[in-house]
């Protein structure tokens, strides 16, 4: 499936939840997930991204060495119910190429979501694998990690530093 | 045919020295790539990409009214634009002490004997005139992995220098 690319306007259309949980989307959830593996590092993706305005997320982090993962999610109808702490990370967007830039982000998340088989499901992220959550979930919001960067020289380490 | 300059513009810092000296490219139909702006001390330092079809010359001439009026100095190179290149920095190294004059040339002489390509760097001088403190921050490329980094800075470290290094893990999603 093609991406979307920014300026397309699309990218900052808020989606609607899933309410059929059928051979349908089981099968888009598939092409989903292929699509993101054909990105160049890709370890996430919205549905919006290739034009699709449901709240459909899939996020595996496997592939990085030496980093905390629930394998692959399949995150349907996804919902923060807690976040603690912040940290700061780079991050880029298959929907933006060529650039990657600092974003704050909870450090640690819990996140409730559906299965492609409308079943109820909770992961505890931590780090990088709760970062990608964020950013998927921000998708769905019509929100790109552009709309939070930080500037490079006043990062938040700097600034807790300051404020003492 | 358009050509790329890096032109580059010092002078004591004021206001609206941006607004005016972008104001002028534009007026001459010139086009900006990417930018590098900052206060460094009490001087305004501008390194920006600029294409136009004028000449070295002719850029010089078009920005010349604003450059005098502000007192700034100025400086054109031709360069390559090769826009669409970005590298992804790998690692970050964060260096901090009492300032000294070699800080700058210890830690990156050892980190680029260790293999890094930085692509970003950027110092203060904090604390105060009597005792003032350096900080570096270093973004770049570990091209033989981040573990002789991490030797070079210990080593470096016993000079009195704090200095860590932590890996950039982007995430691309």
């Amino acid at each position: 499936m093609e991406i979307l690319k920014y300026p397309d306007p699309r990218l900052k259309q808020v989606s609607e939840p899933v309410d059929c949980f059928d051979d349908a989307l089981r099968q888009f959830v598939r092409e989903l997930e292929q699509t993101m593996r054909a990105g160049p590092g890709g370890v996430g993706i919205a549905a919006p991204q290739v034009a699709c305005f449901k709240q459909i997320v899939i996020v595996d982090v496997s592939s990085k060495p030496k980093i905390p993962s629930h394998g692959c999610m399949i995150l349907i109808n996804p919902e923060l119910t807690r976040w603690e702490g912040l940290a700061l990370g780079r991050e880029g967007c298959m929907s933006v190429p060529d650039y990657t830039g600092n974003v704050i982000r909870a450090e640690s998340i819990t996140v409730q979501a559906l299965n492609e088989h409308g079943e109820q499901q909770a992961f505890d992220c931590e780090g990088y694998e709760a970062r990608a959550v964020q950013h998927e979930i921000d998708h769905l919001q019509g929100m790109l990690f552009l709309d939070r960067l930080v500037s490079r020289r006043n990062d938040l380490f700097k600034r807790k530093v300051y404020k003492k | 045919m358009n050509h790329w300059y890096m032109l580059t513009v010092v002078g004591e810092d004021r206001r609206a020295i941006v607004a005016h000296l972008t104001h002028a490219l534009y007026e001459g139909g010139c086009n900006l790539g990417e930018a590098s702006m900052m206060r460094l001390g009490g001087n305004f330092s501008i390194m920006m990409m600029v294409q136009t079809t004028l000449s070295k010359h002719q850029l010089d001439q078009l920005i010349e009214p604003v450059v005098d009026s502000l007192g700034l100095h100025a400086h054109i190179d031709s360069i390559k634009g090769q826009l669409h290149q970005h590298q992804i920095p790998d690692v970050r190294v964060h260096v901090n002490g009492a300032d000294r004059a070699g800080i700058v040339s210890q830690v990156v002489g050892a980190l680029a004997e260790a293999g890094l390509d930085i692509t970003d760097l950027e110092s203060d001088v904090a604390g105060t005139e009597q005792q003032p403190i350096y900080l570096m921050i270093i973004e770049g490329h570990a091209s033989e992995g981040i573990e002789p980094l991490r030797s070079a800075l210990e080593i470096v470290a016993q000079n009195g220098i704090d200095a860590r290094i932590d890996e950039i893990e982007t995430m691309v999603g």
